[in-house]
């Protein structure tokens, strides 16, 4: 019961909670997501910072943190070409990029330029490519 | 087994027809090594130089234009299909593990789609949206000779 508390408290303070694999229903926030999560906030301290993690609509088992949708505000991009912003965004999360995630879907947007349209975008629907290709190195 | 070689066969043909002979001999000596090579050799960065240069369109996909793989190569597909561009070249990354590891490699990129115009990376799909919603594509499909489509659909937004 106290560790279960510590747990909840460390859960909202850090990012760093492993969430349980393979659990089933709506999924908690895993680890990968709080990683990107945590490194978009200490590189680029954002103003808004919304993360999804969009690998449910895709041919990945239940729980998989492979596909996410960031929306990013940030002044750090100010003076930076969409490309730029990108590889900004790139550079943080090589890591995860590297490894476990394979999609990312990122709008990179300046203060003034997300008060003028606050939206985040929608993903295309899966089209089942990765099934086929899963399991290669 | 030999499903594989072929389709690897398939995939190296047309790598070699992409890149002149340079590439078909670099393909050659990387079939051999049966599959996944190094992957960043400097045989591959000059393919992938000569690849993303040969042709003003040139983009990277999963799957086909006639049949995208994923959601985001399609929207790419989509995007050019709107603005007219019929005649580009595009590859499917996913019949080439070497293909696929090398191009990511070679843009420092890290996900599939990517676009290249006039042998300059542009970008992923996210990016290729941005420059369709807010007009900088039809510019840079003008620098091309190319014209968009879009722009005989309202004739009035013409550039400055």
């Amino acid at each position: 019961m106290l560790s279960g508390q510590l747990v909840r408290r460390l859960g909202s303070m850090a990012t760093r909670v492993r969430s349980s694999p393979g659990g089933a229903g709506p999924e908690p926030v895993g680890p990968v997501e709080a990683a990107i999560r945590a490194k978009l906030e200490r590189a680029l301290s954002p103003e808004v910072l919304e993360l999804r993690n969009e690998s449910g609509g895709h041919a990945v088992p239940p729980g998989s943190e492979t596909h996410f949708r960031v929306a990013v505000v940030s002044s750090r991009f100010e003076g930076l070409s969409l490309l730029q912003r990108h590889r900004l965004v790139h550079q943080t999360l090589s890591e995860e990029l590297a490894g476990p995630v394979h999609a990312l879907a990122i709008q990179a947007r300046t203060p003034a330029q997300w008060k003028e349209n606050p939206q985040v975008g929608a993903s295309p629907p899966c089209l089942g490519g990765s099934r086929k290709t899963r399991g290669t190195p | 087994m030999s499903g594989t070689l072929r389709r690897a066969a398939a995939a190296l043909l047309r790598w070699g027809r992409g890149t002149g002979g340079i590439g078909l001999q670099g393909a050659g000596v990387r079939a051999a090594g049966s599959g996944s090579g190094s992957g960043s050799g400097g045989g591959q960065a000059e393919q992938l130089d000569a690849l993303v240069k040969k042709d003003k369109v040139v983009v990277f996909l999963k799957g086909t234009p006639e049949q995208p793989q994923c959601g985001f190569s399609n929207a790419v597909v989509q995007i050019l299909r709107l603005h007219g561009v019929r005649d580009y070249a595009a590859y499917n990354v996913l019949e080439d593990p070497d293909l696929r590891q090398g191009i990511k490699d070679y843009s420092n990129w890290p996900t599939i789609p990517q676009v290249y115009l006039n042998g300059e990376f542009v970008g992923g799909c996210d990016i290729l949206l941005q420059m369709h919603q807010n007009g900088d594509l039809v510019e840079e499909l003008k620098k091309l000779g190319i014209r968009s489509a879009l722009l005989d659909e309202k004739k009035d937004q013409d550039s400055k």
